[in-house]
């Protein structure tokens, strides 16, 4: 790759380590992204805030860095490890808290916008069309180059971090509009549902490499969406699905009721949850709105734990749906996700249901509980009176 | 036979090998190295110290902080060799001063489980 003799400069730490480390991971990603150069992008995503996730060398690093360092392009921060107005509720330890706090200072020292959400492009207004980007959260940057028209690698949380601190990413093939994929997964589930869409995302991801076609999706609401780019995200390395016919030299894979089953049992360990949890992504106002719409005059018989951006949690409340949720025994947690939460403790819990295909295998693999795969529409019917 | 060096270095050790592609983040004990995806060919194996060869990352982007902590607590792989570079594993190894290289599909096959390896920046002998 090469480099501008400005960034040759930070690359040999002339302008300081913090530079030089950003430089240091943008040459090794455009390495791995096959990139000629460095280009400009507006907006960095964050991953990398739970404890949870990254812990102590990950706080260490991060209180370290924000000594000195200071991002340069608007910057945004996905969920960390709990709610603050709900945490004393759990059996956090002390040392979580503490920790926790000290990740979100380091972030707020490095003028990083807090909005502890995994779901950017639902709460803030999206740039123009093809502006590039580095959103390191996975269901984002996929969500953002299928759905969004932006251009972005799927950024680690490092790589991302680079881009924030120099306002620049690898000009790789994603970035540029050269990208056809070269597999077409024909959907042949009838009468899909978002967790048929989060299966069929989690296998288009074990399958695909950077992008990958569609075929035979007819429309896609929002939840589906998300979870078709959550699951996505977790299986694989592809950024980026398009909906259509597909290239006639595109090799073909279906995805049929048996390819889903296979999926099913990968995820499903249980056919009963203790509690349930909404959200991974985080849920954003359309889907409050749907969920309490199909609640009405409803009651979960179990815990419902539900995750949503702090900004759409206040929106709800001046709608009224925060009372009506709450009327029907929900719990509702801003800042943080299902994904990698502390707040679900084996020790306590032994299953959880959830729509949510990322969740699913991250509550199985980290957490480690069992989990129940079921869709919201079956969560509702199930589980409330 | 070297298709590409992503972090330079030089690493000599033990190769553990992995037909199947890892979730750091999901799949791999930040403290310890050890995998504890049941699924995973490499289930309850610890990849410290180790040339660790495997066909890509997959997942979280957080899996770049899981290498990092790796080698923090003294239990990271002492190399890594992959068939595709993914950004999650170049960033973790950048940053973590971890060898990184990607390998021809005829090297990868030829990288025998338990041999003994050396890694010197381009050369894999």
């Amino acid at each position: 790759m090469e480099l501008t003799r400005d960034e040759e400069a930070s690359l040999k730490g002339e302008k300081g380590e913090t530079l030089q480390l950003a430089y240091r991971i943008l040459v090794a990603t455009g390495e791995a992204t096959n990139a000629e150069k460095l280009i400009p992008i507006s907006w960095s995503h964050l991953s990398g805030v739970n404890y949870n996730t990254i812990g102590d060398a990950g706080e260490e690093f991060l209180s370290q860095l924000s000594r000195t360092a200071r991002i340069k392009v608007k910057t945004t921060l996905n969920p960390m490890g709990y709610d603050i107005d709900s945490v004393s509720k759990f059996n956090l330890d002390e040392n979580f808290i503490e920790k926790q706090q000290s990740i979100r200072n380091s972030y707020e020292q490095m003028d990083v916008t807090m909005s502890f959400s995994c779901i950017p492009y639902e709460i803030y207004d999206l740039p123009e069309k093809n502006t590039q980007v580095s959103f390191a959260e996975s269901n984002a940057a996929i969500y953002a180059n299928s759905i969004a028209h932006l251009k972005t690698n799927k950024e680690s949380a490092f790589s991302a971090l680079a881009s924030a601190l120099t306002g620049k990413s690898p000009y790789s093939d994603l970035r540029k509009d050269q990208d056809s994929p070269n597999i077409t997964i024909g959907m042949k589930v009838e009468n899909p549902n978002e967790l048929t869409y989060g299966m069929l995302g989690f296998f288009a991801g074990k399958v695909a490499n950077n992008s990958v076609t569609l075929s035979g999706i007819k429309e896609l609401d929002k939840r589906s969406c998300k979870s078709l780019c959550a699951g996505m995200g977790t299986s694989g390395t592809c950024a980026k699905f398009v909906l259509g016919d597909g290239d006639e030299h595109s090799e073909k894979i279906d995805f049929d009721e048996q390819e889903m089953q296979k999926i099913h049992d990968e995820l499903n360990t249980t056919d009963k949850g203790d509690l349930i949890t909404l959200g991974s992504p985080q849920l954003g106002l359309e889907e409050i709105s749907d969920l309490t719409l199909m609640l009405q005059n409803k009651s979960f018989k179990k815990r419902c734990m539900i995750f949503c951006p702090r900004v759409v949690q206040q929106q709800a409340k001046k709608l009224g749906y925060m009372d009506n949720l709450e009327k029907a025994g929900c719990e509702i947690y801003s800042d943080c996700c299902t994904c990698l939460t502390p707040l679900i403790d084996k020790k306590d819990v032994d299953s959880v249901t959830t729509n949510s295909i990322k969740g699913a295998y991250y509550l199985k693999n980290s957490n480690g509980v069992d989990v129940n795969l079921k869709s919201l529409l079956e969560i509702v019917r199930d589980d409330t009176t | 036979m070297t298709l590409k060096t992503i972090v330079q270095g030089t690493a000599k050790g033990i190769i553990l090998k992995s037909n199947n592609p890892i979730n750091f983040l999901g799949a791999v004990d930040k403290k310890t190295g050890v995998i504890r995806d049941q699924t995973h060919d490499l289930f309850q194996k610890s990849i410290r110290d180790v040339i660790l060869v495997f066909p890509h990352g997959i997942g979280s982007s957080v899996g770049a902080y899981t290498i990092y902590s790796l080698k923090a607590n003294n239990s990271a792989p002492r190399a890594m060799i992959c068939q595709k570079a993914d950004l999650t594993v170049a960033s973790g190894c950048a940053l973590a001063n971890i060898p990184l290289v990607i390998v021809t599909k005829e090297e990868y096959d030829s990288l025998g489980n338990g041999n003994e390896i050396t890694i010197d920046n381009d050369l894999i002998k």
